[in-house]
């Protein structure tokens, strides 16, 4: 991956991208991997018969206990629990389907294999989305820093999966970069 | 907020930008009240017209370039608005972003948390 580049114009507008096969495959599986911590939260509270009936899904009205789930599905008040657990209830399905929405993309764009990805302006919204989950998940199992340095000492476990966060920093922002120039 | 290193604008041309009356907070969190005729005996029915905010918090993740996108993309704002913004949740920890109706900004809290973004709702 040597970042990202615009091509065409107006309508026919593209950011384009090369990944390589190890590039691909594991921005494929940590995609999957946040795909399926959505879905475990999903089975912890399975439809009711009304809900089939209706189609009107409500979710759970507690915070999830798992640090990573729970930085993906914020609460919506720091200071009225009542507000935050009704808002939850309402809310989380739609934004785990939102998020489930923009992985797909991401699957559907980038080749198992490696390649060229090419996206349209609205399938770089839905990569810029996945992609930040995916830093959000890793950030939080890392427990990174502002000021994180871009290496930690051999010893440290987390040393191996930094490189990867930080790759995922470098594709989020350029394709950010690519993104604002295309308005 | 991350800071990223690569592709960062240059010092100065960011923190300039956007500092216009137009763009302070104060401007933002002063947006006009709907006027309504409110009985005083049923106030405790009208929480829901009581201007509210959508706050944006801090977070060691987000990367500030995507922050002002986000920013400028659910709310339209101008560029140098929405810099101010990620600016000001970068240096103080947080800034209200958009405000309204309760209704209005639980969707705008909705829609900052499918972004990715740590935000919340409070009333003003």
């Amino acid at each position: 991956m040597n970042g990202w580049k615009r091509s065409g114009r107006g309508g026919r507008a593209r950011i384009v991208a090369h990944l390589d096969a190890q590039e691909a495959a594991v921005l494929r599986g940590l995609v999957d991997e946040v795909r399926r911590m959505l879905d475990g939260r999903t089975a912890e509270r399975p439809a009711d018969e009304l809900e089939e009936l209706t189609g009107l899904r409500t979710g759970p009205s507690e915070k999830p206990d798992d640090p990573v789930l729970a930085r993906l599905l914020p609460d919506f008040a720091t200071d009225d629990g009542a507000l935050s657990s009704a808002l939850r209830s309402l809310h989380e399905p739609e934004l785990i389907e939102a998020k489930h929405g923009a992985a797909a993309v991401v699957l559907e764009t980038l080749p198992p294999a490696g390649g060229r990805v090419e996206l349209t302006p609205d399938q770089a919204d839905a990569w810029l989305a996945a992609l930040n989950d995916v830093r959000l998940a890793l950030g939080t199992a890392l427990d990174v820093s502002e000021d994180m340095p871009d290496d930690l000492p051999a010893d440290d476990p987390r040393a191996s999966h930094l490189g990867v966060y930080h790759w995922l920093t470098y594709v989020q922002d350029g394709l950010v970069q690519s993104r604002m120039a295309m308005r | 907020m991350h800071v990223q290193s690569v592709d960062q604008p240059v010092n100065g041309q960011v923190g300039c930008a956007g500092r216009g009356p137009d763009d302070t907070m104060g401007r933002m969190t002063a947006a006009p009240t709907p006027s309504r005729t409110v009985d005083p005996a049923h106030d405790e029915d009208v929480t829901g017209d009581v201007p509210w905010q959508a706050v944006v918090w801090n977070d060691p993740v987000n990367l500030m370039s995507y922050v002002t996108y986000v920013l400028q993309k659910l709310f339209g704002y101008p560029e140098p608005k929405a810099t101010a913004l990620m600016l000001d949740v970068h240096h103080k920890g947080k800034a209200a972003v958009s405000s309204g109706d309760k209704e209005k900004v639980e969707g705008d809290v909705a829609k900052l948390h499918a972004a990715g973004l740590w935000a919340t709702m409070q009333r003003v």
